[in-house]
């Protein structure tokens, strides 16, 4: 018996699914999951890499304390804000009951 | 001879503009009709304003007439990647998301064109969400490459560059988080730029991966390019990952700046999977310009390999983290279909999102969930400081690099169903925006079958002025840029 690759096996699509908010058919997750698996396969040579003493890079050129000047300007008017709300009333956007 | 206005390049365009010889409105109706005659076969656009591009011309003409035009872009028509915010015009991402999303405000770049006076021109496609190297994962259908019709124009901003190749727009402006301006511009036959990270500001682009996407321009020549870059480089208060650079005068440089330069040729980007076409015109181009003086080494990048995986990594940590805006409350689709809270987000997402754009969310979840995050996540970060390493090694020793944009010119539509495969695409490109570099691609022949080739020259942070100066020297000699599609 070969063994199963370790890391599509690792992937719990139900779970990440769930994670990211994303209601997937079933033939979606199958399908997903054995495409993911040959990506985290191809990912998976990252492992070889020592990385001993290297720092993560989040950004190429980072900068830090940036600051804008705090002066008032004009945002958008209600009506400009609620242009794209799919459901709006009121001038408020209009969502489902979340509390009873 | 000069060329039909649609295919004259900027230069030329305000010359005649500024002698009176045409109108803004003249131009931009030669524009449209050229548009209207080819669009059924390239697919471009996902929408374009007939009644607002010449009401923007009408408005340039009148300026000039007043003496107050405001410089060689004034009256240039420049079509903007549906990426791109344009007040009051659709801005879907190519996504059924986002199909009747109208944007409130103009991006910074759509801010700075239309006050050098450019004309805002149409809405191009895309693949989702800037997700795709073939323009095939547009929810409204796919772009065709101009000079192949059954092929891809590349991606993700195929549809800026087959509509600069095919006359439907003087320049255009697409978005690069791998490769997706670079790309398409060698598919196409078009100069493409990624700029260096921070150059041009993102406000008002719809994010994918804040850490490598970049606006950039489309040309036919490496002028154009330089110019369009002139209008959009520069900081702005309103991104904060903006760099307080100075813009120096790109067009000026073209010819201020003569090398010779010492030249950089990373073996790992020669290996196998290179088509031997593409590997004889870039070949082609490095003995030109060692005829012109300039010094070729060999160089090294030894973490190219790991490029693929690092971004698959971080580029769908970052998109899984910027797409959950995208929840059915406040804009955006919204499914019928859901009961109550939790359901709308997961139901419009999944009536929202395509195939490609759902892989990756789940997969940049899966890379940011508890228990993974130092496995993949934090090790890629790591392995992106060697990658970036690599190449500040390498500039020690060289001014730049030039390279293949592609491993093969345009495939055809539907031959790489398989995400890993596509993915393979960028592998030339991908390592630029890993180090936050500037890269342009510029053609340099063609398959014995016409399908374009482009290289691409890898510039120091910073280093565009360099680097189009680079792109001018070779495109002066040669006329490959001249070669227009029979459509």
């Amino acid at each position: 018996m070969s063994a199963p690759s370790s890391s599509s096996t690792d992937l719990n699509i139900d779970h990440v699914a769930s994670l990211a908010r994303l209601a997937l058919t079933p033939e979606e997750k199958a399908h997903f999951a054995s495409q993911l698996g040959d990506v985290l396969d191809a990912i998976e040579k990252l492992k070889r890499v020592d990385v001993t003493g290297v720092e993560p890079t989040a950004h190429a050129f980072p900068l830090f304390n940036v600051w804008q000047a705090d002066e008032a300007r004009a945002g958008l008017s209600v009506q400009e804000a609620l242009r794209n709300a799919p459901a709006q009333r009121d001038q408020m956007i209009v969502v489902p009951k979340v509390v009873e | 001879m000069s060329e039909a206005l649609h295919y004259q390049s900027i230069a030329e365009l305000s010359a005649a503009l500024q002698a009176r010889r045409i109108s803004a409105v003249e131009l931009m109706q030669a524009v449209i009709a050229r548009t209207q005659a080819v669009e059924d076969r390239v697919h471009a656009f996902n929408s374009y304003d007939v009644g607002d591009a010449l009401a923007q011309a009408s408005a340039s003409d009148e300026r000039r007439a007043r003496g107050e035009a405001r410089g060689p872009l004034d009256g240039i028509p420049i079509g903007l990647k549906d990426v791109i915010a344009v007040t009051g015009q659709p801005l879907t991402a190519s996504s059924r998301m986002l199909k009747n999303f109208v944007s409130p405000y103009d991006a910074t770049v759509t801010r700075r064109l239309r006050e050098a006076g450019a004309i805002c021109w149409g809405r191009l496609n895309m693949d989702e969400f800037a997700m795709g190297s073939s323009t095939e994962n547009s929810a409204f259908g796919p772009t065709a490459n101009p000079y192949a019709l059954d092929c891809v124009p590349g991606g993700s901003s195929g549809g800026s560059a087959a509509a600069v190749a095919a006359g439907e727009t003087i320049v255009s402006l697409g978005s690069d988080t791998g490769g997706s301006i670079r790309q398409p511009a060698s598919f196409c036959n078009v100069v493409g730029l990624k700029p260096t990270y921070g150059l041009v500001s993102r406000y008002g682009l719809i994010a994918f991966a804040s850490s490598l996407d970049q606006i950039g321009p489309f040309g036919r020549s490496v002028e154009d390019t330089a110019m369009v870059l002139g209008a959009i480089a520069g900081h702005d208060p309103l991104d904060s990952t903006s760099w307080r650079a100075e813009v120096p005068d790109y067009r000026a440089a073209l010819q201020a700046r003569r090398g010779p330069w010492r030249i950089g040729i990373p073996r790992e980007y020669f290996g196998e999977g290179l088509d031997p076409e593409v590997a004889a015109s870039v070949q082609a181009a490095v003995r030109f310009y060692e005829s012109q003086g300039c010094t070729v080494k060999d160089v090294s990048l030894p973490h190219t390999e790991y490029g693929i995986g690092v971004y698959y990594i971080i580029a769908t940590a970052e998109c899984s983290s910027n797409l959950a805006r995208f929840d059915g409350i406040r804009y955006g689709h919204r499914s019928k279909e859901a009961k109550d809270a939790v359901e709308i987000y997961s139901k419009s997402r999944a009536e929202g999102f395509g195939a490609e754009v759902k892989r990756r969310i789940i997969l940049g979840t899966y890379v940011l969930s508890s228990g993974y995050y130092d496995a993949y996540y934090l090790r890629a970060q790591k392995v992106r400081t060697l990658i970036r390493q690599d190449f500040l090694n390498a500039y020690r020793d060289v001014d730049v690099m030039l390279t293949p944009t592609a491993p093969t010119p345009a495939f055809r539509r539907g031959a790489k169903a398989d995400p890993l495969a596509m993915y393979l695409c960028d592998i030339y490109t991908i390592g630029v925006n890993l180090a936050g570099l500037p890269a342009v691609s510029v053609p340099c022949g063609f398959s014995a079958d016409g399908r374009p080739i482009g290289m691409q020259l890898i510039g120091q942070p910073f280093g565009e002025a360099e680097l189009l100066a680079m792109a001018h020297t070779y495109e002066r000699a040669h006329t490959w840029s001249q070669r227009r599609p029979t459509l």
